[in-house]
């Protein structure tokens, strides 16, 4: 069985700032990474390149030892997933609307969602709390609603490997919680891989086996949360120093 | 996500009023001819009226269907392609190519079949224009897509306001004419009717995709969309359905605007049903329009996008109203 994804030789820039120079890692079933880096680094630029909707200087990224050149828009939806950062809705929809969107990949070109796609929709739905809420429009949700119907695509699309661009942007301490612990569960119990934007090095260093430092200038550094996450490196990943303190076996990380 | 049994029922409804505007536009007129005998005419029957019914109101009739389905339905793909409820199948500057095309023909004095000839070509350039302009480098952003064909449309106006100021005065009136929406001209209504059922049937296997596209272009790449060649195709579609409704009639407004926004608060955004939905209804109210605009002040003729402009503005200020609310 090859790698979920595999990342070769990747240099990525935005314009003539260097984001990644030859990044190479790969990352298994059941495997969890966390790309942390400071605001404009290059963070989701990374990520969009990984995801296939952007291309890479040089290098390149296969999902199953496939290029997406080769897979096409269509097989590789079915490889991996992707969550934006932003969402915006040009027109309203419904949330059920919007969750059955996730199965496209599955569907023919003639096909009608069936009553199987809507169950897979709803159990989606109400994995991240928003059961009741299914008729609602779209461009009424709050941000955190929005956040969560993203997510909750995102697992209607059911393919193996996650790429979350800050999944907890607009959620709530609770909502956080659910959310890394429904990832967590997808790794665990399904052999899902998922690599995620983060900005909390606390939560990262929970929910994450590896760490993906992204410093702005071209420098990346790749390795296990143990080592990556010290409050050295991190007060010079984000240019401000930081204390690390231990509460209940888990570290987290305080600006000084 | 409209169930089977609501769409059917949808469309079902919609294909009754386009027939009942079939009914009217064939039945209604200086010369009122029962709807036993409009149906008796168009079997074939020998009856009085029989040439008004056949060779004057079907073509105009089918025509203005036609041309109200190719307007709504690119429309409809505009609003996609554009990610804009507010655009319409004009706003890329395809009705200023056509309309700088037809007032040159005028001008020159060329025959009817010179001055479609002339608009289809303007439409055509206008279109070649903006997307050349748009593409550009590559990135292909619905900004400057948007933005390179409202200056572009801004420049055809120019033109044409040039064509009419110098224009000799027994000119005039055809030009104003043909500039506000003419189906009077409109003598073959097989171009029209054909393009419709092509363009209609070319992009139902893409409708799914479209809802995608609709939210966003990275959002439907990520669930599997060849979303660049999507757009190139969307784009050729809408612009040359634009181009032949044009044409055919000179630039409608409204239709292309207001319909599928009527459709969509109907039956919400599914492009699977929204598409052919639109069709119906667009073809039906063009058909409606021109009936009343032949009848209204009869024997003179109104031009129909007149009338479609003065239905369409008090029903889309409602419809920006009730949105706000």
């Amino acid at each position: 069985m090859s790698e979920l994804i595999e990342a070769r030789d990747l240099c990525v820039s935005i314009g003539c700032h260097s984001v990644c120079r030859e990044l190479s890692f790969s990352l298994g079933a059941g495997e969890r990474l966390a790309i942390l880096g400071r605001n404009g680094a290059g963070k989701s630029t990374l990520l969009s390149v990984l995801a296939g909707l952007r291309d890479a200087d040089t290098g390149e990224v296969l999902l199953g030892g496939e290029g997406y050149a080769t897979l096409g828009p269509r097989q590789a939806a079915r490889r991996r997933g992707w969550l934006p950062q932003r969402h915006t809705d040009a027109f309203s929809s419904t949330v059920l609307e919007t969750a059955l969107t996730g199965r496209h990949p599955h569907l023919g070109r003639w096909d009608w969602e069936s009553k199987r796609d809507t169950e897979i929709a709803r159990v989606a739905l109400a994995a991240v709390g928003l059961a009741d809420l299914e008729e609602r429009d779209v461009q009424t949700l709050s941000g955190g609603e929005r956040q969560r119907l993203a997510i909750a695509t995102l697992l209607t699309q059911a393919a193996p490997l996650y790429l979350l661009d800050e999944p907890l942007a607009h959620l709530d301490l609770n909502h956080q919680i659910a959310v890394l612990d429904l990832f967590a569960g997808a790794a665990a119990d399904c052999g899902a891989g998922v690599i995620m934007v983060l900005h909390e090095p606390g939560l990262a260093d929970r929910y994450c086996e590896r760490a993906l430092l992204v410093y702005g200038d071209g420098r990346c550094e790749l390795g296990r949360c143990r080592e990556m996450l010290t409050a050295d490196r991190l007060g010079e990943l984000y240019g401000h120093p930081l204390q690390e303190v231990e509460a209940d076996g888990r570290r987290w990380f305080i600006p000084a | 996500m409209p169930s089977h049994r609501r769409a059917t029922l949808v469309l079902a409804v919609l294909a009754l009023l386009g027939a009942a505007s079939f009914a009217a536009a064939l039945a209604v007129g200086s010369i009122a001819v029962p709807l036993a005998d409009v149906t008796a005419a168009l079997i074939g029957e020998p009856i009085d009226n029989a040439a008004i019914v056949r060779e004057l109101r079907l073509p105009r009739a089918l025509s203005g269907f036609a041309c109200g389905g190719l307007l709504a339905l690119a429309g409809a793909l505009m609003q996609v392609l554009l990610r804009n409820p507010l655009a319409d199948p004009y706003v890329l500057g395809i009705s200023g190519g056509a309309g700088v095309g037809a007032m040159f023909a005028i001008l020159l004095g060329l025959s009817i079949a010179g001055l479609n000839t002339f608009a289809f070509l303007g439409a055509l350039g206008a279109m070649l224009i903006v997307f050349g302009l748009a593409h550009g480098d590559g990135a292909w952003t619905q900004t400057r897509l948007l933005l390179t064909g409202v200056i572009v449309a801004a420049g055809c106006g120019a033109l044409v306001a040039l064509m009419l100021s110098i224009a000799p005065e027994h000119k005039l009136h055809g030009m104003l004419f043909w500039l506000m929406g003419d189906l009077s001209q409109s003598t073959s209504p097989w171009i029209p009717v054909g393009t419709l059922i092509v363009a209609l049937l070319a992009s139902l296997p893409f409708a799914r995709e479209l809802n995608l596209l609709a939210r966003g272009h990275d959002t439907a790449q990520a669930l599997g969309v060849d979303v660049k060649r999507l757009r190139y195709n969307v784009y050729a579609i809408a612009s040359l359905v634009t181009a032949v409704a044009v044409t055919s009639a000179g630039s409608i407004g409204f239709v292309g605007l207001v319909v599928p926004h009527l459709v969509r608060l109907a039956i919400g955004n599914d492009q699977r049903l929204l598409l052919p939905a639109s069709v119906l209804a667009g073809g039906a109210l063009l058909t409606f329009a021109d009936t009343l605009a032949r009848t209204l002040i009869a024997p003179q003729q109104l031009p129909v996008g007149v009338l479609t402009a003065l239905i369409g503005v008090p029903a889309f200020l409602f419809l920006l109203t009730r949105q706000r609310s």
